[in-house]
């Protein structure tokens, strides 16, 4: 299969089935949370136990939001696709959404974000799916607005697949002429189904804080776990083993839908994280509340 | 969407000035309470736009959830603050964090391009000729 940036634009590619795989198929949130937390990990927020506020660019079902929920943040998270954000409000994600386009700017005020992640959405960008679009326009409204709404010294962490090294080479010459300084960081370089690509740039001018980490397994180690691209596509045998998979599993998350996923939930997925060592929030009183409609 | 989102969000289209802040009518909205934290709130304070704040919650029919002028860094560290549900820190948590706009819409103060609210999420999204490039 074609790498899913090829065969359709976002909006009609992340249909309805497209985004019921983000609550069905365990093999996508895996990966999901798993490149969010390492997304994380290279955002070095300041380890201060304050709550930051973030955006998620390319958001779509609200699982790469769920990992900064479970750090304690706010965040923000833009999707040009309707059925994507349809799942996060499914699975109650705790961030604010907007239907979007980041192509056409993000239209934050100057200075207000601490930082921000995008997992497997920028690459969309380098396409021309409808005859007024121009990639290297998409792409300059894009980072400029990005580079404008974060604070100084804020980084932004943005994982893609590139087709090819022209498209890479797209991605970043935008970010830096947005005037962003960093670069690529690469994990796994030497696996096929593992490598992933971070952008990781700095906002302001360069300085210590904006000195790239090194990428995992650049020494020619292998990743252990059985990775895959998270989209089902391209590398090896990814989309055509996931539409059969997906059809005969039980729907063991739909369970969740309709009375929201509930405080027991909440709890219990609390008190997991805590076993793996994670710092959770104390419950409270507020812990799993439900919203008050008024009209 | 909550306040704070709204708080920093901005019309993106064509003839927009500034774009800011956007115009809130609301059908429905909703609240959630949440845990207050006085230190995301003190360093939240600077970057809000304290006007368009209360605005906000005037459209909403909430005149006297937050004073005309913003909260002191005094008033947000004020001992038993948190626990004190009338209290300026209080108010602010509210203000920012346990509302939800759910149905409505967003309007563009300077070319009065509506963006609607639909399930809690604004569309934001441009037809093509209203895209500035
Ligand atoms: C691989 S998915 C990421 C899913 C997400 N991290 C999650 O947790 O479900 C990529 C997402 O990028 C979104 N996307 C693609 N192009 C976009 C654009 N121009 N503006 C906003 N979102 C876009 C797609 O709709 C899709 O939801």
């Amino acid at each position: 299969m074609p790498r899913p940036e090829v065969q359709a634009p976002p909006e009609i590619f992340y249909n309805e089935s497209e985004a019921r795989k983000y609550t069905t198929s365990s093999r996508i949130i895996e990966i999901q949370s798993r490149i969010t937390e390492r997304a994380l990990e290279l955002l070095a927020l300041p380890n201060d136990g304050v709550p930051k506020l973030l955006l998620d660019i390319g958001c779509g079902s609200g699982l790469s939001g769920e990992t900064l929920t479970e750090q304690g943040h706010h965040w923000i998270g833009y999707d040009i696709s309707k059925s994507m954000l349809d799942v996060a409000l499914e699975r109650e994600a705790e961030g604010d959404l907007l239907l979007a386009d980041m192509g056409q700017g993000l239209g934050l005020r100057p200075g207000v974000i601490d930082g921000a992640i995008s997992i497997s959405a920028v690459q969309w960008l380098c396409n021309a799916d409808k005859s007024c679009h121009n990639p290297r326009l998409r792409l300059k409204a894009f980072f400029g607005s990005l580079y404008r709404c974060l604070a100084r010294g804020a980084r932004a962490v943005l994982q893609f697949y590139a087709d090819n090294v022209k498209q890479s080479e797209m991605i970043v010459t935008a970010a830096m002429r947005a005037g962003f300084a960093g670069g690529v960081v690469v994990d796994w370089p030497h696996s096929s189904k593992a490598k992933k690509s971070y952008l990781v740039l700095t906002c302001g001018p360069p300085s210590l804080n904006s000195s790239l980490p090194k990428g995992k397994g650049q020494d020619g180690a292998m990743c252990s776990d059985d990775d895959e691209s998270d989209d089902g596509s391209g590398d090896e045998d990814g989309a055509q083993t996931v539409g059969i998979y997906e059809r005969n599993r039980p729907k063991k998350r739909q369970k969740t839908k309709k009375n929201g996923k509930g405080k027991a939930w909440l709890l219990n997925k609390k008190e997991q994280l805590r076993r793996r060592g994670r710092e959770v929030p104390a419950d409270t009183k507020y812990t799993g509340r439900k919203r008050k409609s008024y009209f | 969407m909550r306040l704070l989102t709204h708080n920093m969000l901005a019309s993106n289209a064509r003839g927009a000035v500034t774009g800011y802040p956007l115009k809130l009518q609301v059908v429905k909205w909703s609240t959630k309470e949440v845990e207050p934290n006085p230190e995301f709130l003190r360093g939240m304070l600077p970057k809000i736009d304290w006007p368009a704040l209360v605005a906000a919650t005037q459209a909403l029919g909430l005149p006297e959830l937050l004073p005309e002028a913003p909260p002191t860094d005094a008033e947000l560290s004020a001992e038993g603050a948190a626990a004190d549900e009338g209290s300026a820190l209080r108010r602010l948590h509210r203000a920012l964090l346990e509302i939800h706009i759910e149905e409505g819409a967003l309007v563009c103060p300077d070319t009065d391009r509506c963006f609607p609210i639909s399930r809690g999420v604004p569309n934001m999204l441009l037809h093509e000729d209203e895209v500035r490039n």
